[in-house]
């Protein structure tokens, strides 16, 4: 039994360690773009816009924003780019023009760290209380290996387990 | 406090000598868990309460001191609130995309030109939310002439807590609001109207 | 006149819910069964008084009376009869009286139940719904009232008000302003609805549990009695979700379902509490663990209804453009700080009464899955949570607003739902109390070599992408397990009973609903799954700005821009639509036309998508921008979805194994006789 709970723990150290990675992976997914010759091509602008919101219509992408302002802001970073600016520059730009909550995600520094951090934080320390409780949970040995095996297997064992839950219903 | 929602998580599993762990306040024992639980119910209500106190509050109210701010222009040159002790301020915030703005951009101009050669009342402009490229063509069709400027990082919009564009305040020699227009000027003597008695307070 | 009726049934409503609570409190307290059997008669007069109110806005809506400042809001001539009668939900006073309609009608058809064996339950339960009742009904009277309405004063100005303010004449305005065109959908006429069914049902089993707790009867009574209940409050939850993707979908234009926007996070949230709890519950039932947690669950499920509402009525978390103006955001923050103390410190009074008797005796027992289960729903509903609360603590800690956007939820819950979909898998496989590596390896390893063999057929279609492998893995081994699971049962059945292999199946699943419910809810899953990768991994879009008779080319699909015309319709819209000749691999495979349509009546666009809709994907076209005067050249957005349409398949199964599982019993009485006699005529065969 004792193997069984250690490999128990690994999984759980997997899981709990699967959930992190989602959060601790760079948020950039910046792709590099080389601009045609014949200035930016509308994907070119919405990739980048894709990655903006402006704060005249919330929480709605930049790429698909209807109304006015936001095609202004579509043709800004269409200038921009036909100027040869690279997209972090333009990001950048937007940021010191309109402030942080033009970008996606909040960038990662100061307080905004908070952000990352929590809920990576709050899964590790909640994976821990649940383990550590599921440990002085199983305090009473269980069925020996052998009282096992006779649960296991046979159709007639399965049906009889379902009929009994079903009794206790 | 961020997982205020599921303070109580520990204590579900709680295996009996940990529930032993007590503190005493006030002549009360609290268990740790259920200590954590209030602290973390506390705090989100405490949050929430601070954020809607902020988003209910109107904007900035006649007689009160302006928020101090510093527009830079266009042209790139600073001008601070600070700098403009002893004029009346005329501040707008408009923007290129912003229909209604146009209704009172040529007023506003009219008015500046006949306010500017006595020296005590500054117009500024405050461009919320544009591109550079649309607000030099906005200001170039309405012949605007006062110091104009973008919004950078919507500091001075938010430190007016303004809901929309355009609006106007007007701010008195000492450095206290005296008026504000949300909506648009209809008229010429409207907006001298607003400006009109604070000179005279003065002489 | 009606308006005073209703507004006047609104207000004895009020009256009656708080003698209701009163009464129910004296009686429960001083053991007088008379003053309970008086707030149980309160409580069922509270229904037919808020259909009055209700039935009375929806007579103002559908005559048209705009001197009702909130007819005038929601409706306009130009409006279909049914449009009119939906656009009781269509602004905020008229859904708050149906928030009020619906839990008046849940708490009376709970009251209507045999008490007799919890007798004790009765008057807390009472108080529960009542105090939830008169906040809401509160709010309409005090801040938020549909019956409000226009007069004219000398001066000439338009002023609201109940009762007709001295020297003012009625104002009547010749036309509405007309329901939101966004709102106009059929997906968003029945999705508020629907979600409000949801929030509003999970209210019984919290005033439930709020009665064991007060009571001391805390066993699993409470969860019994409510069982059905929360089942049925959880199928209109997870169906107003699923309607409000699909009308994401149809509507909004940008090529998506779910946005991870505030307000479908809020709504999203107690449905995370309460799947937890669902599963959760049945540790309790069948082994009385975890009672301390499955309270917490209710709990933070019913506070979490009250907190989405409070997110997105209050405004708190909008920008500078929308101010709350009402007194309706610090109200729900009251009611919500009350109603969780007073149910915290029930429970901690309660804490030690709660102790599981039995312990976990194994850690691959179906009880600690689901334990893990739990612990899963939990963490992605801390990052919704502190994605949500996030923006409001860096504004007012550092000044700067913030975007919490998809990004982040996508990234720190994707793999949170990977392990979900792997228990989904595990679980069904490990069998209560006694279960070890040993027994559930020998259950898993069939389903398992299948789900290689798909990975291997994926792999070899070409696709690469591991995220996409993972995900597909994932579905093909929680289908082949829960396949797995109606083969074994019914092939047990067949070998016990000698019923054919179909009718076996059919026996099983009707003796167990809300096992084989459930297993069809996790087909239907597998089923989202797949649309969700098709479209999360595999989505392309293109934007090009062409002329007529030009192309645009997206994968295998190639689009040409035929015509574009721009007229008006009877029922006051401007639409500009185009029309597109769509092929596929050189192959001409249909028209698609995409418009905008312009409301007169509320200034509004909309965008309206053609789509070309298969299993394999989606064609979805949006009309961006065109050149107003010659209409010769037009800017056109692109995507295409793969998969997609698995997505609303699954949610379709998913409902249905939703139903399965929430279908009430016939009588248990009868359900044994005939299943013994089944038996008994099985057994002589």
């Amino acid at each position: 039994m004792m193997i069984n709970r250690r490999s128990f723990f690994i999984i759980y150290v997997i899981l709990v360690l699967i959930s992190l990675t989602g959060i601790l992976l760079p948020l950039d997914g910046a792709l590099a773009q080389e601009i045609s010759p014949s200035g930016p091509t509308d994907d070119e602008v919405n990739a980048i816009a894709k990655q903006l919101y402006c704060p005249v219509c919330e929480n709605i992408p930049l790429d698909v924003c209807p109304t006015q302002a936001c095609t202004q802001w579509r043709e800004l970073i269409r200038e921009k780019l036909t100027e040869g600016w690279k997209e972090d520059e333009i990001k950048n730009y937007f940021v010191a023009q309109y402030g942080d909550r033009v970008l996606a995600a909040p960038p990662a520094r100061g307080l905004n760290w908070l952000v990352y951090i929590i809920p990576p934080l709050a899964i590790v320390g909640g994976g821990y209380i649940l383990y550590r409780a599921l440990k002085a949970w199983k305090q009473v040995p269980p069925v020996s290996e052998e009282e096992s095996q006779s649960f296991a297997e046979q159709d007639d064992e399965y049906a009889a387990r379902i009929e009994e839950e079903l009794r206790r219903r | 406090m961020s997982d205020t929602p599921t303070p109580p998580e520990p204590e579900n599993v709680e295996s009996p000598e940990k529930s032993k762990r007590k503190v005493a306040i006030f002549g009360r024992n609290f268990s740790v868990g259920a200590l954590a639980a209030w602290i973390g119910l506390f705090a989100l209500l405490a949050l929430l309460a601070v954020g809607m106190l902020r988003n209910q509050e109107g904007p900035v109210t006649v007689g009160e001191t302006v928020p101090d701010f510093t527009l830079t222009t266009f042209e790139g040159e600073q001008i601070s609130l600070a700098d403009l002790k002893d004029k009346v301020v005329v501040l707008n915030f408009w923007a290129s995309w912003c229909k209604p703005c146009e209704e009172e951009a040529a007023d506003l101009e009219t008015a500046w030109r006949i306010y500017e050669p006595g020296g005590e009342v500054v117009f500024l402009g405050v461009d919320y939310v544009d591109t550079e490229t649309e607000a030099q063509i906005y200001l170039e069709k309405f012949d605007i002439t006062y110091p104009n400027g973008p919004d950078l990082r919507t500091k001075i919009s938010q430190a007016f807590r303004i809901r929309g564009v355009p609006e106007t305040y007007i701010i008195d020699k000492n450095g206290k609001l005296a008026a504000f227009k949300i909506s648009p000027f209809l008229s010429l003597a409207e907006i001298q109207g607003m400006i009109d008695p604070l000179l005279a307070v003065q002489n | 006149m009606v308006a005073n009726l209703g507004y006047g049934a609104l207000v004895i409503t009020f009256l009656i819910s708080i003698y209701g609570i009163g009464a129910a409190y004296y009686g429960a307290r001083n053991n007088k069964h008379a003053w309970v059997s008086s707030a149980r008669n309160a409580m069922l007069l509270t229904f037919p008084l808020v259909s009055v109110s209700a039935l009375c806005i929806i007579y103002l809506l559908v005559t048209n009376a705009y001197q009702v400042d909130y007819v005038a809001s929601v409706t306009s001539n130009s409006m279909p009869l049914y449009l009119k009668v939906t656009a009781l939900w269509g602004g905020q006073p008229g859904s708050l009286i149906f928030w009020s309609w619906l839990l008046a009608a849940f708490a009376s058809a709970v009251t209507l139940r045999k008490w007799k064996r919890d007798q004790e339950f009765l008057p807390w339960v009472i108080i529960v719904s009542l105090v939830t009742l008169a906040f809401f009904l509160a709010l309409s009277i005090f801040f938020e009232n549909p019956f409000v309405r226009l007069w004219q004063t000398a001066s000439g100005g338009i002023v609201t008000a109940m009762l007709q303010p001295s020297n003012s004449i009625p104002f009547i305005p010749a036309d509405g302003s007309g329901l939101n065109p966004l709102l106009r959908h059929p997906g968003m006429i029945i999705h508020p609805p629907m979600l409000y069914l949801g929030f509003v049902s999970f209210v019984i089993p919290y005033a439930f549990a709020i009665a064991a707790l007060v009571t001391g009867r805390t066993d699993d009574r409470w969860i019994r009695i409510t069982r059905r209940w929360t089942l049925v409050a959880w199928l209109f939850l997870s169906l107003g979700l699923i309607l409000g993707g699909r009308w994401a979908y149809d509507v909004l234009g940008w090529g998506g379902y779910w946005g991870w926007d505030p307000v479908e996070i809020a709504a999203f949230m107690p449905w995370l509490t309460g799947t937890a709890f669902l599963h959760s519950v049945m540790i309790q039932e069948k082994r009385g663990m975890l009672k301390h947690w499955n309270m917490i669950l209710i709990i933070l499920t019913y506070e979490l209804v009250i907190f989405g509402t409070f997110l997105t009525r209050s405004g708190v978390l909008s920008s500078v453009h929308a101010f709350a103006q009402s007194a309706i955001g610090p109200a729900f923050f009251v009611f919500m700080g009350l109603t969780f103390v007073v149910s915290l410190s029930l429970l901690l009074r309660r804490w030690n009464d709660l102790k599981a008797k039995t312990q976990m005796t194994s850690l691959f027992s179906r009880e600690a899955l689901f334990l893990l289960n739990n612990f899963l729903f939990i963490g992605i509903l801390i990052v919704c949570f502190w994605g949500v609360i996030f923006p409001l603590i860096s504004e007012i800690f550092t000044g700067q607003k913030v975007t919490v956007g998809p990004q982040f939820y996508e990234r720190a819950t994707a793999p949170l739902f990977a392990g979900l979909l792997l228990l989904m898998g595990v679980a069904p496989l490990a069998a209560w109390r006694y279960s070890s590596m040993k027994t559930l390896g020998r259950a898993i390893w069939k389903p398992f070599i299948f789900s290689l063999v798909v990975v291997g057929v994926v792999l070899f279609s070409g696709i690469r992408n591991w995220a996409a492998v993972l995900g597909f893995w994932l579905c093909a081994f929680v289908a082949a397990v829960t396949l797995y699971e109606f083969w074994r049962g019914a092939r047990a059945r067949h070998r016990r009973s000698g019923e054919s292999l179909p009718v076996a199946l059919w026996h099983l699943a009707g003796r167990n609903r809300r096992r084989y419910g459930g297993y069809i809810i996790h087909l239907g899953v597998v089923l989202m799954a797949i649309g969700i990768i098709g479209i999360e991994v595999f989505q392309t879009e293109t934007q090009g700005t062409i002329s007529q008779g030009e192309q645009i080319t997206l994968g295998e699909y190639t689009v040409a821009f035929n015509s574009l015309s721009v007229f008006d319709t009877a029922d006051g819209r401007n639409v500009a639509r185009a029309v597109m000749a769509v092929s596929k691999d050189g192959q001409y495979v249909g028209e698609l036309y995409p418009r905008r349509d312009y409301y007169y009546e509320s200034q509004q666009p909309m965008t309206i998508p053609g789509v070309r809709s298969t299993w394999e994907d989606d064609f979805y076209i949006l009309l961006i921008d065109w050149q107003p005067i010659s209409t010769a050249g037009a800017t056109f957005k692109i995507y295409h979805n793969p998969l997609v349409n698995w997505l609303w398949l699954g949610g379709f199964v998913f409902i249905l194994g939703t139903l399965v599982a929430a279908w009430p019993d016939r009588d248990p009485e009868r359900v044994k006789v005939k299943t013994s006699s089944a038996q008994y005529a099985a057994a002589k065969a």
